[in-house]
């Protein structure tokens, strides 16, 4: 009997490390990011030998493909949206406007386009709270967010979030009261949404770039709050 | 289709894993898979909705053991072969076969700008009759295709309230499979938390659902 006792212990371990291997490949890379990029995984291997087939038959131009690439990593991203929102707090007229029609109003900044073509603003107020998923793949409002983050893609995010956005925003970090009114957005359709999050107190006196460097991307989903500014400290 | 990415409400996939100062893309392949999935379109051989697909036809345990841009990989592979701009035999030699003639990219890099701007336009401006008014009850309706559909199980056979009509749009369902555009009234259902989960659920939250006629019944 103890001989399989110990059997059993020594398998269960092997698979609890095993899984522990499997939970750690699909966590996001972090320090050991560069041992990975020195040796091509075999994805990367097959989307080389993709892509020069495809530039080979000319179905692809990669210096396009170097400027889409590009303009997701370096221009359209949160600091859009913290741009919109910022304005929606000084401009009440913008506000209204926003919250009306979003896609027209974020194209007075010069925003639009994909993953922005039907913009929809939902406002965060003292007894309302806002957040948004997409249950069944990972739309995103790209005009102003940019790219989502693994967490937003993740099984764990768009399985729970519908039927517990109490629980995982207090794994955010924040806790709602009980009388706050949750609306939970999922984004089954071609509109995307973009959360008004609360003007934090204390920043009356913040000029409106200054209150967009204080907008987060995760309080523009709706996961997190807009946190005040440090006091004595710059926006 | 009632796969494994119609996750609404499924319970026990861990916490939330967040990362700090996270990169747009980890790897240089995610970029270019990402890119190559866009730019391809452009042949106008698939659309976003039949790319969606191709990703939820990926088998379970494969979709869940998989990464975000793997899945992007498996359905590109999926679509440039399924929609004939590659052959398989190319694919496995990584060579254009003999005496192909080569095409000329729909899209260059001077041409991303307006690629981006054009954005995926599925809004039809068709006199369609809408089947529903704000304000009225509607019921998800209880439908199992085993085809494309973007009525999330937790919707079906529920009760819900609709708050807006935003007009007529292309219908995800059909396009994903290239039979026609079937334009129909979109509209924001809000679904009480408790309608949908029981009383475990916050008595006054909810969930808003962009849903389309043909998901939709009177209640």
């Amino acid at each position: 009997m103890k001989t399989s006792r110990r059997d059993f212990i020594a398998k269960s371990g092997a698979a609890a490390a095993a899984m522990h291997d499997l939970a750690h490949a699909q966590e996001p890379h972090q320090e050991h990011d560069h041992e990975h990029s020195l040796v091509p995984s075999d994805p990367a291997l097959r989307v080389k030998s993709l892509e020069s087939l495809l530039v080979e038959k000319g179905l692809v131009d990669p210096a396009a493909l170097d400027a889409l690439v590009d303009t997701y990593e370096h221009k359209i991203g949160p600091r859009n949206g913290a741009q919109v929102v910022a304005r929606a707090w000084v401009d009440s007229g913008f506000k209204k406007r926003l919250l009306a029609d979003g896609t027209a109003a974020i194209a007075e900044l010069g925003f639009g386009g994909r993953g922005g073509d039907y913009l929809q603003a939902v406002e965060n107020t003292p007894t309302v709270h806002n957040i948004v998923v997409c249950t069944l793949c990972s739309c995103y409002p790209w005009a102003v967010l940019g790219l989502p983050p693994i967490w937003y893609k993740s099984a764990a995010y768009r399985s729970r979030a519908v039927i517990d956005p109490r629980g995982v925003l207090r794994e955010f970090g924040l806790e709602l009261p009980k009388d706050v009114e949750v609306r939970v957005h999922d984004s089954t359709a071609e509109l995307r949404y973009l959360v008004l999050p609360e003007r934090p107190a204390g920043t009356e006196k913040l000029k409106e770039e200054e209150l967009a460097a204080l907008v987060t991307r995760d309080a523009m989903i709706g996961v997190a709050k807009v946190p005040a500014p440090k006091p004595g400290g710059r926006a | 289709m009632n796969g494994v990415h119609d996750m609404g409400g499924m319970q026990d996939m861990g916490a939330v894993q967040r990362e700090k100062n996270e990169p747009v893309f980890h790897q240089r392949w995610e970029g270019r898979v990402w890119g190559m999935m866009w730019l391809g379109s452009a042949w106008g051989k698939w659309n976003l909705d039949a790319m969606r697909h191709a990703i939820e036809r990926i088998p379970p345990a494969d979709y869940l053991r998989m990464s975000y841009y793997e899945k992007w990989l498996a359905a590109l592979v999926d679509l440039v072969t399924g929609r004939g701009l590659v052959t398989r035999a190319e694919l496995e030699s990584g060579k254009p076969a003999a005496g192909s003639a080569k095409a000329t990219p729909p899209v260059k890099a001077e041409g991303v700008p307006a690629l981006i701007a054009r954005g995926n336009p599925v809004k039809r401006d068709v006199a369609v009759a809408a089947r529903f008014q704000v304000g009225q009850r509607v019921r998800g309706r209880n439908i199992n295709p085993t085809t494309h559909t973007r009525l999330p199980r937790y919707a079906r056979g529920k009760i819900g309230t609709v708050e807006r009509d935003h007009g007529v749009f292309l219908l995800a369902d059909s396009n994903a499979h290239f039979q026609g555009e079937k334009p129909q009234h979109l509209y924001s259902v809000r679904f009480a938390a408790r309608e949908l989960w029981g009383q475990q659920a916050a008595p006054h939250d909810s969930v808003y659902v962009n849903l389309w006629d043909d998901h939709l019944e009177p209640a």
